[in-house]
């Protein structure tokens, strides 16, 4: 009987195994294998480690530093406006609390593209503010410069930090921020010794959810950097779809992904046992 | 009912065991009102508190007491009124300013700190010193009996253990009152006794005045010094224990605090009452001449006798062996009354009462008059009672 039902059980999860190796699994391997092989004139691949020590090179270098800056800046600047809204939003009552956690989402229905060329509209030098700050004589060189980078990425990731605090936060009993004050301790005390603690989990996963895409995006860094400010994101595009070198872009995939693994073990040194980093 | 003649001070200073004539006022709610969209949780109620007393609000789901409670400890403003502490107006004070500390409703311990951070927690916002912590944590913890739990994580303690923590964590701040709101509520029976009986001797030990939160009379009754019987936003009586249960104010508190048979009588002379059909003497006076009143009469002060020796006859109509006593209904001219006695009856038998007259408590006429005390429908009570469980917000 419990057998059977073992079995059962089992059998429920084999879709999503077979799911897992086709879309997770097999690309994986697909990546490690261009990035360890080469092909050479003959057209035989063989085993090459060139590929990755090619990375080495100054301008990859500086591409990934310039990459792991940019996803850091973005990321701390998410946080120090998400947390905030994230405690705002949690303090009112559970009805308006839907309606602003949806008004943070409502951006992400429109399509990641359009929203990027609607900041190109907004920050471009003949764009909406310079036109609004024309009118007293001003004007402000925003497009191009990585300013305008990192304000896509924030643009674009911020929901992503707001949303896992504020669901963290939800989770805190208000009796225990009671008994924080009861206690002595002033507002913000009662946000620096109980609320951060508790929602540290949110504030994990948050950072995960921003510092993950921005680190490995494209196209933002094309149309509000105008090229000028090489992204991994955009090196790995121009490999694929330009240049053709499959085994140098999967080599670029393949350091990304150790960098991220590295700054997630990191993370999950900071965070506790109890909810954990969503990846 | 006449709630200034009620509120009279007490000064009675049971933590020591004699009379203190001189006992002073340490909290006092001076007309306050509070309403939550519309809805009158308080309505004007004044209340005194006096230092190192054990004082108890009882009353059902929905009373104000909780509300009461938080008004002292400063998360809600009274509406109008005034709180004072130790004479001084704290309206405007915020909770973490007031030398007063909480047990809360499920304990609301600080889930990401130890057993030994969560009770330092109010010493650490004050820069105490390392030793003087561990000092003071460590007598807290004998308190509680909970050495050898510094290390422990409160999400894995048992309910009692937490809420031992909850104790300690709020005295080590050494507050002059104590508020506790409900703190035995989602503990065992026999846990609660035992803390009772704790919380009772910390009480003493300590000479910090209590506010307790209950919607338990026997609880109320057997820990307090002054008990608060709270009903719709309104303060029904206030009085030790003893008067509570003797001398209850109106139909609510006789019904509230333990079992009573109410009934409609009429007050004939000082001394007379007619109720039932029969003429009663009584140990009460100052009444109008044929005023309509209550009448209370406890059930276990209803003696059986036989027919022709009874005041009043009726018909059994339950019995119900409660180990100490059989609890028996007798309905007499329609109204079932409640007896305990050790003398076995049958169903369906005739029976004969006997009232003594200090048995009979007289009460005024209120809006709790016919609400209660007649125990045709005693079932439905006794459910309703266990659901006072639920406390407001």
């Amino acid at each position: 009987m419990t057998k059977k039902n073992n079995i059962l059980k089992q059998a429920a999860a084999y879709p999503h195994i077979v799911w897992a190796i086709i879309f997770i699994i097999a690309p994986l391997l697909f990546v490690a294998y261009y990035a360890f092989t080469d092909t050479d004139e003959a057209g035989k691949v063989h085993f090459s480690l060139a590929n990755i020590t090619s990375l080495a090179q100054a301008t990859y270098l500086e591409v990934f530093l310039r990459s792991v800056c940019f996803a850091f800046l973005a990321t701390v600047i998410c946080f120090v406006i998400a947390y905030p809204v994230a405690y705002f939003i949690s303090r009112t009552s559970p009805k308006v609390q839907k309606i602003l956690v949806m008004l943070v989402m409502l951006p992400q229905w429109l399509n990641f593209l359009i929203r990027t060329y609607s900041w190109m509209a907004i920050l471009e030098d003949t764009g909406i503010i310079n036109s609004i700050l024309g009118l007293v004589g001003l004007e402000l060189h925003m497009i191009n410069t990585p300013g305008a980078v990192i304000l896509g990425m924030v643009y674009n990731f911020l929901p992503y930090m707001i949303i896992p605090i504020h669901s963290a936060m939800t989770k805190i009993d208000p009796r225990v921020l009671e008994a924080a004050s009861d206690l002595g301790c002033n507002p913000l005390g009662v946000v620096t010794k109980v609320v951060f603690p508790l929602s540290l989990s949110g504030v994990i996963s948050g950072i995960t959810m921003v510092f993950v895409p921005s680190i490995s995006t494209f196209y933002i860094s094309q149309k509000l950097g105008g090229g000028n400010f090489d992204l991994i994101g955009d090196s790995i595009e121009r490999q694929f779809q330009t240049q053709y070198d499959y085994n140098m872009g999967a080599a670029m995939s393949f350091v990304l992904m150790l960098l991220i693994i590295a700054s997630m073990a990191v993370m999950n040194k900071y965070s506790d046992d109890e909810g954990g980093v969503i990846v | 009912m006449n709630e200034k003649k009620i509120i009279e001070p007490k000064g009675v200073d049971v933590a020591n065991g004699e009379e203190n004539v001189q006992a002073k006022k340490i909290v006092q709610l001076i007309d306050v009102a509070k309403s939550f969209d519309g809805e009158i949780i308080l309505d004007h109620i004044n209340l005194d508190v006096y230092e190192k007393e054990f004082i108890t609000l009882l009353g059902p789901s929905g009373c104000g007491k909780t509300t009461t409670l938080r008004i002292i400890a400063g998360f809600v403003t009274p509406d109008t009124g005034d709180v004072l502490f130790e004479d001084a107006r704290i309206n405007d004070l915020p909770p973490h300013k007031r030398h007063v500390n909480t047990v809360f409703q499920k304990y609301a311990l600080f889930p990401h700190l130890n057993v030994y951070e969560n009770i330092a927690f109010a010493l650490r916002l004050k820069k105490v010193s390392e030793e003087e912590i561990y000092e003071r944590v460590e007598e807290m913890l004998a308190m509680v009996n909970l050495r050898g739990f510094e290390k422990k994580d409160v999400n894995l303690l048992s309910g009692g253990q937490q809420q031992r923590v909850a104790i300690a964590r709020a005295l080590i701040n050494k507050p002059k009152v104590l508020l506790l709101d409900e703190p035995l509520g989602a503990l065992d029976l026999k846990l609660r006794k035992d803390m009772q009986n704790e919380l009772k001797n910390i009480q003493r030990k300590t000479g910090i005045t209590f506010v307790y939160v209950t919607h338990d009379q026997e609880e109320a009754l057997s820990m307090s010094d002054t008990v608060v019987v709270m009903a719709d936003g309104k303060i029904q009586q206030i009085g030790t224990p003893t008067d509570i249960y003797n001398e209850p104010q109106n139909a609510f508190v006789a019904d509230f605090i333990g079992e009573s048979n109410i009934i409609d009588g009429v007050m004939l002379d000082d001394y007379k009452v007619r109720f039932s059909g029969h003429e009663f003497d009584c140990l009460d006076k100052g009444f109008g001449r044929n005023e309509a009143v209550d009448v209370v009469v406890r059930p276990e002060d209803v003696d059986v006798v036989p027919l022709d020796k009874g005041m009043l006859n009726g018909v059994v109509t339950s019995v119900t062996f409660k180990g100490v006593h059989y609890e028996i209904i007798v309905s007499i001219k329609d109204f079932k009354w409640m007896i305990q006695s050790t003398d076995y009856v049958e169903v369906g038998q005739n029976i004969g009462v006997y009232v003594e007259p200090d048995a009979i408590h007289i009460m005024k006429k209120s809006e709790y008059s016919n609400m209660f005390g007649d125990y045709s429908s005693f079932s439905d009570e006794l459910e309703h009672l266990s659901d006072a469980t639920e406390e407001e917000e």
